[in-house]
């Protein structure tokens, strides 16, 4: 699929966003469509702001200068209260997993829901939690403490807890990095089962290029703060350009 | 120059972070059930440590003061001037100090530690407001329970005393509490419980503080403890200091 050739809803828009931290510039005149149903990936080196641009998209920083839309709303001047609902809609799967440590896997999950009620509407917490589980395949791990999990289980729990406000995006830091390659396969499959089954777009970014290949209906490179290049993986392995082409050796 | 900058830009930063937390205090929703909690972990996991110290502070100060008291004939004060010495000043300011080690420490280990390991970002991205679920749960569990800390520190370093007495001094249960009720008033007893309040606030605040915003790294979680104990420690004193100050206007000590 290319999702920029068709007329399909753009649920985030980057526009010229920049983003300096001292006198490094990391973010430097960075944009980007995300299309509905779409998984995109941004591809970079380690350092490179991939996950600047990720907070930048959901507000944990703000951008110096441009706009970041998500689903019509330009995050950077939205008040408390309007913010906190967009975060409703998008989900954020953290490199480290984030699981709260002193919560067990269901108080986890229980958690954002419970200061959510408008999300139970003609459910209960109970059967939520269940579901969510039940998706990433932990049913059984309801009532441990994240230090008794692996970390391919963290992952997915953590994937868990982000499904359970039923995001219409979810953005990816690293999901693979740290695990070995068959677990990574696993939550690689568990990324598209999900979006399959939810009807989710993804804004993946990693540095792994087997997982964009996989993962990925379209690419950006990004370099020097900028998208560098766009296009599917396929379009992008054959570019000549070397600073294209290091990413695919 | 330099040192100064960071005083008072420390300084600016606490007084703000103490703003935010009386803005969101009062604010709905309440965090209860984390609230109730966090006064179990705060009350309930201090109060062995504040019972044997509160205990030891009796014993010493009595056996201590008893000879010098003896050499003046004053030893049917000892009650009085023992007792009013724990309620109005060593009690509160012992305890603490106590609970600026345990609390602040484990508090700002805690929220650093959930710092580093993006915790904290995400329950902000899930829509919640970790500021309230974290920050003002802890400070008001603190606020509220030091001041029964305290009471239980006095009360167990009154009964040490008594035992000293009692073995040193023959003096009955009867006569020790009543000499010393005889000469207690609530002069005594109001500004050290208020007070108290007032130490439990600034220690759950440093704690937060330091823990909220330590810095990348797990050394920044070991920096944000140690930096908690040590800044909540001197404002133990500061606080005590002023309390006095009022103390003596309003009770004329």
């Amino acid at each position: 699929m290319n999702a920029a050739d068709n007329d399909q809803k753009i649920l985030i828009e980057i526009q010229n966003v920049h983003k300096t931290f001292g006198t490094n510039a990391v973010l430097n005149g960075f944009n980007l469509k995300l299309y509905e149903n779409e998984n995109l990936v941004i591809v970079g080196k380690s350092g490179s702001g991939k996950s600047v641009l990720l907070k930048c998209i959901i507000r944990l920083l703000t951008p110096d200068s441009g706009n970041v839309l998500v689903l019509g709303k330009n995050i950077p001047e939205l008040k408390q209260n309007e913010l906190d609902k967009i975060r409703t809609q998008v989900g954020f799967l953290f490199q480290g997993s984030a699981l709260y440590d002193s919560m067990t896997v269901r108080e986890n999950l229980e958690f954002p829901l419970r200061r959510h009620p408008e999300k139970l509407i003609g459910h209960d917490v109970d059967t939520l939690v269940k579901e969510s589980l039940q998706s990433v395949g932990l049913e059984h791990t309801i009532d441990l403490l994240p230090e008794e999990l692996s970390g391919g289980m963290k992952r997915r729990v953590a994937l868990a807890r982000t499904l359970i406000l039923r995001p219409k995006i979810i953005l990816y830091d690293e999901p693979t990095s740290g695990l070995d390659p068959i677990t990574a396969k696993e939550i690689i499959q568990l990324i598209l089962d999900i979006q399959k089954k939810y009807d989710t777009a993804s804004l993946i970014i990693t540095h792994d290029m087997d997982t964009a290949r996989v993962i990925s209906n379209r690419m950006i490179i990004l370099i020097e703060g900028r998208d560098y290049a766009t296009g599917t993986y396929e379009k992008l392995s054959k570019s000549e350009d070397p600073k294209i082409k290091a990413f695919f050796k | 120059m330099n040192g100064l900058r960071t005083y008072f830009l420390e300084t600016g930063q606490l007084s703000l972070f103490a703003f935010r937390y009386f803005k969101e205090v009062f604010k709905m929703p309440f965090e209860t059930k984390e609230l109730l909690r966090q006064c179990f972990l705060i009350g309930n996991k201090s109060l062995f440590l504040v019972i044997v110290t509160g205990f030891i502070m009796g014993l010493v100060l009595t056996l201590q003061t008893r000879p010098t008291m003896m050499d003046f004939g004053a030893e049917a004060y000892m009650p009085s001037m023992v007792g009013i010495a724990i309620i109005r000043e060593i009690g509160p300011v012992i305890t603490a100090l106590i609970c600026a080690g345990k609390i602040g420490s484990s508090i700002g280990a805690e929220l650093g530690s959930m710092k580093v390991t993006e915790q904290i970002d995400a329950m902000e991205v899930s829509g919640t407001n970790p500021f309230k679920y974290l920050v003002v749960t802890r400070i008001s569990a603190a606020t509220l329970m030091l001041p029964v800390l305290v009471i239980f520190a006095d009360a167990i370093a009154l009964l040490g005393s008594f035992l000293v007495e009692n073995v040193k001094g023959h003096v009955s249960f009867q006569l020790y509490f009543g000499v010393l009720f005889e000469h207690l008033e609530f002069s005594d007893l109001n500004p050290s419980v208020i007070k108290s309040f007032f130490f439990g606030f600034v220690i759950g605040l440093v704690g937060c503080y330091k823990g909220y915003n330590s810095k990348k790294g797990t050394s920044g979680v070991g920096l944000a403890a140690n930096s908690a104990v040590v800044m909540a420690s001197m404002l133990v004193f500061i606080v005590d200091f002023i309390a006095v100050l009022i103390s003596d206007i309003f009770y004329n000590l």
